[in-house]
Formats: C-alpha cells, sequence, structure tokens
C-alpha cells in the first residue's frame, strides 16, 4: 500500500513537472486524490458498519436482520441508500432554512476531515500532523455545532430538546476523552500520530495505560452517541432528538456522519491504545482494520445490550466519576515517568 | 446581579402522544416543561373509546362474547371469563370442575404473556432493545398453547356460559411439558439481562414512588398495588374458578417504585408457571361444558358485580338485568383507568426521561382505559 501511494505520488509529480505546472498543483491534486479516497473509504465503510449493526442487533436479538438482498442481505444497506436518495426532502415551514440545509453537511464534514490524521497503515496516513491528536479531538467537537444547530433550526421543541441535550452531552464527556488521550501523548512524547503508532512497537499502551483506555471507551461510546449514552436522540422520549425533521438525503448524512464517527472512535482507540496498525504477519492496514473492527464491535455490544442513562445522571458520571478517575491516571502517568 | 442581564428561564410546553412510540396506545399529555423538569402534565385519554359498555347493552350475551375479548386485548381471557362468570352466576349454574381448571390454566398463560409485554416494552421504554425481542419469543410460547386450543392468538373466544369451547388436543400435552420444563430458565434471562444491571437500577430505584396509602386512594390493584407493599389479590382473596383449590401466594413487594413494579411482574411471571404446573398436574377428568345450558340465556332481573384479577389488577363487571335477553346495564371497572388516574401527580416533578420508565411500569392498556 505505502509502496503503491509512493509510485503514484512520484507519477504525479512527474507529470505535473513535465506539464510544467507550478508545484501548488502537485499538492492540490494530492489533496483531490486523498479526498476521494476518504470519500469512497466512508461510503464502503458506512454501508459495510450499517450491515454488521443490522446483523449483530438480529443475533443478539435471536432474529436474523436482512437476509433478502444478497449473500445474507449484504447490499440491503444499498438498496436503502437509494431509497433515502428518492424520497422527498421535506423541510418544515417554521424552520431556519439556511441553517436546516446546513447543518447535515456540517455533522458530516468534520468526520471526513479527521480521518486525514488516521494512520491506516505504515506511511498510508493523509498528512501525519505534529499536532495529530489534538487535530482529531479539535476537528471531531464541531459535530455539536451541527446537531444543536439541527435541533434549532428544526423549529421542533422535540429535536431542540435533543440538541441541547447532546451539547451538554459532548461537551461533559469531551474532557475525560482528551485527559485519557493525554496520558497516552505523555509517554509517546508527540501529538504526532505517527510516533504514537511507533512508540508502541514493543508495548501496546493499553498494558500501560488501563484506566485511560476505560475512560477513553466509556467516553468515546458517549462522544458518538451510542446507547447507553444516546440521550440526544433518545427514541423512547424526543422520538427521535436533534434529526426528527430531517428526511431523505439529509437524513442520510446524520446517518452517515454517526457511523462513519462510530469507525472514527474505535480508529482512534485502535491507534492510541492498540498498537495502530502495527501487528505480525499480517499487513499493517488489515491489522488497523481488525483493531478497529473490535472496538466498533464492543459499541455494538454496548448499544444491544444495556439501557439509557438520564441526562442528570449521565452528566454526573462525566464529572464526578470519568472526570477523577482520567485525572488520577495523569497523575499517576506523570509521576512514572518523572521517577524513571 | 441586576435582574435584566440575569438569564431568564421559560416553561414551555411540550405535546407528548397520542402518537408517540412509548405512550404504549395513544394517550395524549401535555408537559410543562421547565428545561428537563415536568412541572405539570395534563393528561388526555379517549382516543380508544370504543363505547364497549353500551355496545354490550344492544347486544344478546353471547353475541358480546367475542366483543369482551377486545376490551383489553392484551388480557382477552380475563374478560371474556368474567363476562361468562356474571352470566352463570344469574343462571345459577356450576362450571364443571375441568372447565374451571382450564379457565384458570388459559388465564394465567394469558398473564404470563402480558406480563412478557410489558418486559419487553418497559426494557425498550428505558432504551435497550434486545429485551423486547426475548420477551416476545416467551410470549410465543403462550400464544401457540392458546392457538393450539382456542384457535385464536390474542382474541381467543375461548370461553363459554357454562364451561369452555373444547377440550385440550392431544398434542397440547406435549406442549405444554416443554413450556412447564423451559419457562423459569426463560425468566431467569430475563433477570439476568435487567435485574442488577446498574443503568436500569439507576433509571428505576426510587423513580415514582407510590406508598400504600396513596395506591389505595386511587384504586390501584393489581401488581401495581401490590408492589406498593398492600396484600391484595382476588386470586388470594376472592378465589374465582380453581384458584380456592390450587391456593396462591401473592407476590408483595415493599418499595412502590418503578423497579419493584417491574420485578413484581416478574416475579408473577414465575407465580403463574407455578400455577400452570399445578393445573397441568390436578386437571380433573370429566366434561368441559355443562350440558343444557342456553345459548340465548333470558337471565332474571337483578344485578351481580364479578371481579377477576386480570394481569393488569382489579377488572370488574357490574351487569344488570332486566329480565331480557340483552344486558340492562355493563358497567366496567377496568384496572388500567385507574392505575392511570395518578399519573399527574405522578408526573410533577420528575425528569423528561422518568415520564417514560413511569408511564411504562403502570402496565397501562389504553383500550382498557378507554374502553
Amino acid at each position: 500500500m505505502k509502496r503503491l501511494l509512493e509510485i503514484l505520488g512520484d507519477w504525479w509529480a512527474g507529470l505535473v513537472g513535465s506539464a510544467g505546472l507550478p508545484s501548488w498543483v502537485t499538492v492540490l491534486g494530492e489533496m483531490v486524490f486523498a479526498a476521494i479516497l476518504i470519500g469512497a473509504f466512508i461510503a464502503v465503510l458506512v454501508l459495510f458498519l450499517i450491515w454488521l449493526t443490522r446483523k449483530v442487533s438480529a443475533h443478539i436479538q435471536l432474529r436474523f436482520g436482512p437476509m433478502r438482498v444478497g449473500w445474507h442481505g449484504a447490499v440491503q444497506t444499498v438498496a436503502d441508500a437509494f431509497k433515502l436518495l428518492q424520497k422527498e426532502d421535506t423541510t418544515p415551514r417554521v424552520c431556519d432554512r439556511p441553517v436546516f440545509n446546513v447543518a447535515p453537511f456540517l455533522a458530516f464534514a468534520p468526520t471526513v476531515v479527521a480521518f486525514v490524521v488516521i494512520p491506516f497503515g505504515d506511511g498510508v496516513i493523509v498528512r501525519d500532523l505534529n499536532i495529530g491528536v489534538l487535530f482529531l479531538f479539535a476537528i471531531t467537537t464541531i459535530n455539536v455545532i451541527a446537531i444543536i444547530s439541527g435541533g434549532w433550526a428544526s423549529g421542533s421543541k422535540y429535536s431542540l430538546l435533543g440538541g441541547f441535550r447532546s451539547a451538554a452531552q459532548l461537551v461533559s464527556y469531551e474532557v475525560p476523552l482528551v485527559l485519557s488521550a493525554l496520558g497516552v501523548i505523555m509517554l509517546a512524547g508527540s501529538m504526532k500520530m505517527g510516533a504514537i503508532v511507533e512508540a508502541q512497537s514493543r508495548v501496546w499502551f493499553v498494558a500501560y495505560q488501563p484506566l485511560a483506555f476505560a475512560v477513553y471507551v466509556i467516553a468515546a461510546t458517549a462522544e458518538v452517541n451510542r446507547t447507553p449514552f444516546d440521550i440526544p436522540e433518545a427514541e423512547q422520549e424526543l422520538v427521535a432528538g436533534y434529526n426528527v425533521e430531517y428526511s431523505g438525503m439529509k437524513f442520510a448524512m446524520f446517518f452517515l456522519a454517526e457511523f462513519a464517527n462510530m469507525f472514527l472512535v474505535s480508529a482512534i482507540a485502535a491507534t492510541l491504545f492498540l498498537g495502530g496498525w502495527r501487528g505480525p504477519w499480517l499487513p499493517g492496514e488489515l491489522w488497523f482494520l481488525i483493531k478497529s473492527f473490535a472496538i466498533v464491535l464492543l459499541l455494538m455490544f454496548f448499544r444491544w445490550t444495556y439501557p439509557r442513562l438520564r441526562v442528570d445522571q449521565l452528566m454526573s458520571f462525566a464529572w464526578k466519576f470519568l472526570l477523577p478517575l482520567a485525572f488520577v491516571n495523569l497523575l499517576a502517568t506523570g509521576l512514572i515517568i518523572a521517577l524513571g | 446581579m441586576a435582574t435584566d442581564t440575569a438569564i431568564r428561564t421559560e416553561e414551555f410546553q411540550v405535546n407528548m402522544g397520542p402518537q408517540h412510540p412509548s405512550t404504549h396506545g395513544v394517550f395524549r399529555m401535555v408537559l410543562t416543561m421547565d428545561g428537563e423538569r415536568v412541572v405539570d402534565c395534563e393528561p388526555h385519554i379517549g382516543f380508544l373509546h370504543r363505547s364497549m359498555e353500551k355496545m354490550a347493552e344492544n347486544r344478546l350475551y353471547i353475541q358480546f362474547l367475542p366483543m369482551a375479548d377486545r376490551i383489553d386485548y392484551l388480557s382477552s381471557m380475563f374478560c371474556a371469563v368474567a363476562h361468562c362468570e356474571a352470566v352463570e352466576q344469574f343462571m345459577e349454574i356450576e362450571v364443571p370442575p375441568r372447565a374451571k381448571y382450564l379457565r384458570t390454566m388459559f388465564m394465567e398463560l394469558n398473564r404470563i404473556a402480558s406480563h412478557c409485554i410489558f418486559f419487553g416494552v418497559f426494557a425498550l421504554d428505558l432504551g435497550a432493545v434486545t429485551p423486547f425481542l426475548y420477551g416476545f419469543r416467551e410470549r410465543e410460547l403462550t400464544m401457540d398453547l392458546l392457538e393450539m386450543t382456542s384457535g385464536q392468538r390474542i382474541t381467543f373466544n375461548y370461553v363459554r356460559f357454562g364451561g369452555v369451547a373444547a377440550d385440550l388436543p392431544e398434542s397440547f400435552f406435549p406442549a405444554v411439558e416443554r413450556f412447564i420444563k423451559v419457562f423459569p430458565g426463560r425468566v431467569t434471562d430475563y433477570e439476568r439481562i435487567l435485574n442488577e444491571n446498574e443503568i436500569f437500577l439507576a433509571r428505576t430505584k426510587g423513580i415514582g414512588v407510590v406508598d400504600a396509602a396513596r395506591a389505595i386512594n386511587y384504586g390501584w390493584s393489581g401488581p401495581n398495588l401490590r408492589s406498593s407493599g398492600v396484600d391484595f389479590d382476588l386470586r388470594q382473596n376472592m378465589p374465582y374458578e380453581a384458584y380456592g383449590e390450587l391456593g396462591y401466594e401473592p407476590v408483595v413487594l415493599p418499595n412502590g417504585d418503578c423497579y419493584d413494579r417491574y420485578l413484581a411482574r416478574i416475579l408473577e411471571m414465575r407465580a403463574s408457571h407455578a400455577l400452570i404446573k399445578k393445573c397441568m398436574e390436578g386437571l380433573p377428568e370429566g366434561p368441559t361444558q355443562k350440558e343444557k345450558v342456553s345459548k340465548f340465556p333470558k337471565l332474571p332481573a337483578g344485578e351481580v358485580y364479578v371481579r377477576v384479577e386480570s394481569p393488569r389488577g382489579d377488572y370488574g363487571l357490574y351487569l344488570v338485568s332486566d329480565g331480557t335477553d340483552k344486558p340492562y346495564r355493563y358497567k366496567l371497572r377496568t384496572p388500567s383507568f385507574n392505575n392511570l388516574s395518578m399519573i399527574r401527580e405522578m408526573l410533577r416533578g420528575v425528569y423528561l426521561a422518568d415520564i417514560v420508565p413511569i408511564f411504562g411500569s403502570l402496565d397501562v392498556i389504553l383500550p382498557d382505559v378507554d374502553r
């Protein structure tokens, strides 16, 4: 994979050079190429994840799930996606139209951008920024704005409540999430994703940071609004929360963002704690996918086995339990590093 | 801080239902909210009013028999038994013992089916989807048994004046054996899914607490009343059908919160299972239908009040006859209506998210409320 990308890059640079174009064309071309690649990856990934969710939930619930369209319903999601494309795109009369229209894309965009710093394999990373982790957490936070503006612009009380809840939740869980990642950064001595993976070449950080890993997984579950923390979309109280007024493709965008986000937090967990793409025998890209999907499955098992917390319980859990835990972990890590 | 710069909060109204996934039918609440807190709740019922009582008064007794099943479609056996018992009391006939046992057994099977739905729906209300399908798995077992005998899965139309419509078919015996064998394990499954789940406990313990006095004042009955610590179960206190011979020890729990109301139903499933087992063991031989009972009875003038312990509580039927072949007055006292009556008081001051478990824990069936 790395070889392939290098060959492609050289070929492109050579092409631009021979045509006599300025060097920024090279960079632009690379950016477009990366965007297309990541876009395609996310599209296929989400289709697969939705199918996986349906199958996992079905087998937990004594059902088969989709069985008719393709092998074990493998292309059911594709059919559903086409259905959503064809659907009438309704817009409520009382909505704040520009905000309402922008919100779904605002939800989806940061997720795509975040994939820029995810190392899929040895050297298979769009840009290995030296502030990689910081960039990741900063960019995923934008999601809140999308959710709250979607909830606000819909002009419905249910979606407004959903948006508020979501904002409160994401802001609360962002703190332990970042703090749990901080331990890893201290150990690796860098925020660069490549360096973090490099630092785990002998032992995975989950061995040094089990507490941080636990905090991260819990906070990440809340971050992507999965049960037991799916309060923004609490079906039984808010019907569907912030996206209740959305239909057709705009709804699909929220849906897409949700699933892509789920994979994103799993990929971050795999990179920060489980050694990223490193592993014996198999190619790095495969190891990365295996590890990420292990976390995805964990999130799915949570989702289909647990009831939902109440919003105030969620808050007190974040601030009174997870946050102190993350701080203790940080302190311990610091002490150990300082004492050698 | 000057008042004009302080953050002002404003109460707002939210309409919940009648089309809402967790109002269990068509219940409507107009909620006055202060953020996530409920300030007031104005319940609206009547969306499922079908005029059952008036329909009964315009029909022959036998014509209303299949209708009675539809008063509360999750416990239709109980409605039918109440109807038949009332008519039998007028006609002063004694039902053959085998028919009594069959009625009792099918009522208990129906109770299990109803509680299975409660289990599934209550978990669903709290956001756990999986238990819903587990509940339906066992409901299917009971439905199969009922279908074998009555031919119907939900509205059975099985009870007749002076007996039951059909004796047990041959295939019923191995099936019920199997049911008796597997069911306790399945209830254990339920308990392992939810009973000690931290999140479940956090959502239900101490939520929607109702003490015994308040429960009695509002006319609560059934598992709701018993989970507030009142030991009252018609099956024990005023035995009817075969309950007197079988004996029954009610499930009584002390706390009166959502968790106890949930647990009461789980324990009642076990108790019902034991009753079914006893019924099958002690099933007397003999006819299932008393002979020479008029299908179109003309009842003597008078009145009776029949009570049965439905899965939701004390199901009462006050039947007045003026000597014709139709009821003069057919008054229903349905448990769901009384159980729901406290909802406004219970919801004041709770969180929005608690509305659903509190409402769900009452196990209200809207057609039973509206009739």
